[in-house]
């Protein structure tokens, strides 16, 4: 089993920790793990925005850089997404068949689905507040959404229950967005800030000392947020957490 | 280069009280629509059935409307086809020409509005009265719905209050909603008595019966029917629906999904004219048919206008209903008005975080997230591409597609974070409104692992 490892643009640039714990996280649990060099982007903002095509070079080269890897594994559960979501019809408008779409894994979704650990070594002796991300959520299942009548569950809270001396909350609207969405939060800055004000308070108010969550990209813009409030939380992205003291 | 739903959700959210009651008073109706739909395990079973049926009427509307007609004229009703608003208003007009009719009291029915029959008949001196509360709320204060099933959720008693007293008179200061729903009941009982038509819209046409179900909760469509002689029912074609089984799926959704209640207080099954009564059914076209001829878009005729994807929105919340462009707000209105005409309501399409709970709380599955991202794909092509967005969009693709370019960006970005704040925080970035800008890392992963600062 050769695991690709697969880096955003947003990580590589902002938060190379993040991407460092996954590798770290994965090599620790057994797992194959290589980084295929010079990834960018997966073309998520331009299709977001209304220009999908300007997103198909990038997802033709994804399907080069991981040609031979069974699977691509990476820490954000926004473009794992998109690439399963939507590489597909992209790169049909060229005749190439999408090959990442069946084994692209957010790496929470990987290590709960494929790697199925019982037990990890990671310490963590803070309260977190769990971000449940939309596309998280809504398109790759990581929890189930609260719009929905199905049993509760999710691989987030699954996966942190393994770290000892946690303790874990989630805000009280559990998967509300937190207003990022990509180019929406320079289109629509007072509702993406609204929503960021909201998102972060409404984590703020379990008595978390961090948020956590599967996507670095919700956790910059509350980042953002947090940071020109000085509200006294932090973000933290859940690789870090798993791979705490590894 | 903001659109028009940016402006005005801009202009909403300067009252920060308003908009957090806002927020939490729709977020309110959400969270009873989520107690119910807990309540029955059968709930996604529900869903799919009332998706799989309006699938299945959408492509049999010609059969499914021709068995209504069969069975609404042998019941005694009289059916009128309308292939646009101005058809529809015209036959309104005739019916109400024929009876010498000067008065019609009509329940609530976006159809109507979207067909801007009021005004077309107000203009001819027809006296038309909105008899739901929050519909003749909106007619006196003369504007009109911010959300298809609580229209007029945007104004506080207090506003209402004191235009009650210039319109009816009551007692200064007072805004107790009884005190003030006991003077428009007192107010309308007249009005209900002697209107010479009365009008209502259609929840459900029953194909295999004839019958048509109108769903309220003021009892004010049944009020309303009970004493004119003329009865017209207006509906869009895709309120269709093959039989009493299935409609049981529907009624079963709707009032849980808009409301938070297990049903409406009162669901009225309309089959035949009352003794001395013409009861008129008009079926409506109005775009309709090419809504139907568009595989993006055509699941949007799902829609039984329970209002729910307003409620759940975290935008529309936010931004209140007269944010948007188009007459039907939130992420339905989104897609009707794309609909309607791309180029005249573009600017609700960002509008959306494509956070996609809409798509999962709508009770007949309109794919409404997925279907504004497609939405999104056509603005280039109308000529109603944000410049900016477009700019950013062509350098992150320019910039993506070189590596060696991008790797080289990252190692002098890190300068950025040295950027003096008046530089980096102005009018010219809307990230800086409310957020600090990300802080690049000294080293990118890339870097990192080609120098081999990761243990391997």
């Amino acid at each position: 089993m050769k695991v690709g490892l697969f880096i955003p643009c947003y990580i590589n640039a902002v938060y190379p920790e993040v991407g460092v714990a996954s590798y770290k996280l994965l090599k620790h649990l057994g797992v194959e793990v290589d980084y295929p060099l010079d990834q960018t982007c997966c073309g998520q903002p331009m299709a977001n925005a209304g220009f999908e095509n300007d997103s198909f070079n990038l997802a033709l080269r994804m399907e080069r850089l991981f040609q031979s890897y069974d699977y691509v594994v990476g820490p954000s559960a926004s473009c794992v997404a998109f690439v399963k979501e939507n590489h597909p019809h992209i790169l049909a408008k060229g005749d190439h068949l999408c090959a990442n779409k069946d084994k692209i894994y957010d790496i929470c979704e990987f290590i709960h689905d494929v790697i199925r650990p019982t037990r990890l070594d990671a310490l963590f002796p803070h309260k977190v507040s769990i971000h449940n991300s939309c596309h998280g959520v809504r398109e790759l299942h990581l929890s189930t959404p609260s719009e929905e009548n199905r049993p509760y569950a999710s691989k987030l809270r699954n996966l942190l229950s393994l770290v000892k001396d946690i303790e874990i909350a989630e805000p009280k609207r559990v998967d509300e967005c937190c207003g990022f969405g990509g180019m929406f939060a320079v289109e629509e800055p007072a509702v993406s800030v609204c929503m960021g004000h909201d998102k972060v308070m409404d984590h703020l108010s379990t008595g978390a000392e961090y948020i956590t969550g599967a996507d670095s990209s919700c956790l910059m813009h509350m980042e953002g947020v947090i940071r020109r409030e000085k509200l006294p939380i932090q973000i933290i992205h859940i690789t870090q957490i798993l791979a705490a003291g590894l | 280069m903001s659109t028009k739903h940016a402006e005005a959700a801009t202009r909403f959210i300067a009252d920060r009280a308003e908009e957090k009651w806002h927020d939490e008073t729709l977020w309110m109706v959400r969270q009873k629509r989520d107690k119910m739909s807990h309540s029955l395990p059968e709930w996604e079973r529900l869903r799919q059935l009332a998706s799989a049926i309006k699938l299945y009427s959408n492509s049999h509307l010609a059969d499914l409307l021709e068995e209504f007609e069969r069975h609404a004229v042998a019941n005694g009703a009289i059916v009128h086809w309308a292939k646009d608003a101005a058809e529809h208003n015209a036959i309104v007009e005739q019916i109400l020409q024929q009876h010498h009719a000067k008065v019609m009291i009509k329940s609530k029915s976006m159809l109507t509005e979207e067909c801007g029959m009021n005004p077309y008949l107000m203009e001819k001196g027809y006296d038309i009265i909105e008899s739901d509360l929050g519909e003749r709320i909106l007619q006196w204060m003369h504007t009109h719905p911010s959300h298809i099933v609580m229209p007029a959720i945007h104004i506080k008693r207090q506003a209402v209050g004191r235009m009650m007293e210039r319109v009816l008179g009551t007692e200064p200061g007072n805004s107790d909603p009884t005190y003030l729903t006991h003077a428009v009941r007192k107010d309308m009982r007249r009005k209900f008595l002697t209107a010479d038509v009365a009008m209502t819209g259609v929840n459900f046409a029953v194909a295999s019966t004839g019958e048509i179900v109108v769903c309220t909760n003021e009892g004010n469509a049944d009020m309303g029917t009970s004493f004119p002689k003329v009865h017209i029912a207006t509906m869009g074609m895709e309120k269709i629906v093959p039989n009493l089984e299935s409609l049981g799926i529907f009624t079963r959704l709707l009032a849980r999904s808009g409301t938070g209640q297990p049903s409406t207080a009162y669901t009225a099954h309309y089959r035949k004219p009352m003794n001395g009564q013409e009861f008129h059914i008009i079926i409506v076209d109005n775009g309709r048919s090419e809504i139907l001829g568009n595989p993006e878009h055509f699941r949007t005729l799902n829609c039984i206008r329970c209002g729910q994807c307003m409620n759940t929105c975290p935008v529309y919340r936010r931004s209140g209903g007269y944010s948007y462009t188009y007459f039907i707000p939130g992420p339905i209105g989104i897609n009707l008005g794309m609909l309607r005409n791309p180029r005249a309501y573009s600017d609700n399409v960002s509008a959306c975080t494509l956070c996609l709970s809409c798509s999962h709380v709508c009770p007949a599955k309109v794919d409404l997230g997925e279907q504004i991202y497609r939405w999104r794909q056509q603005l280039d092509v109308l000529g109603r591409a944000n410049s900016m967005k477009k700019l950013l969009s062509r350098g992150m693709k320019c910039l993506m597609e070189r590596p060696a370019l991008f790797n080289t960006a990252l190692k002098f970005a890190p300068a950025v974070n040295l950027t003096p704040r008046m530089l980096l925080y102005n009018r010219l970035n809307a990230w800086g409104v409310g957020r600090e800008m990300p802080r690049f890392a000294k080293q990118s992963f890339n870097e990192m692992w080609k120098t081999n600062q990761i243990e391997k």
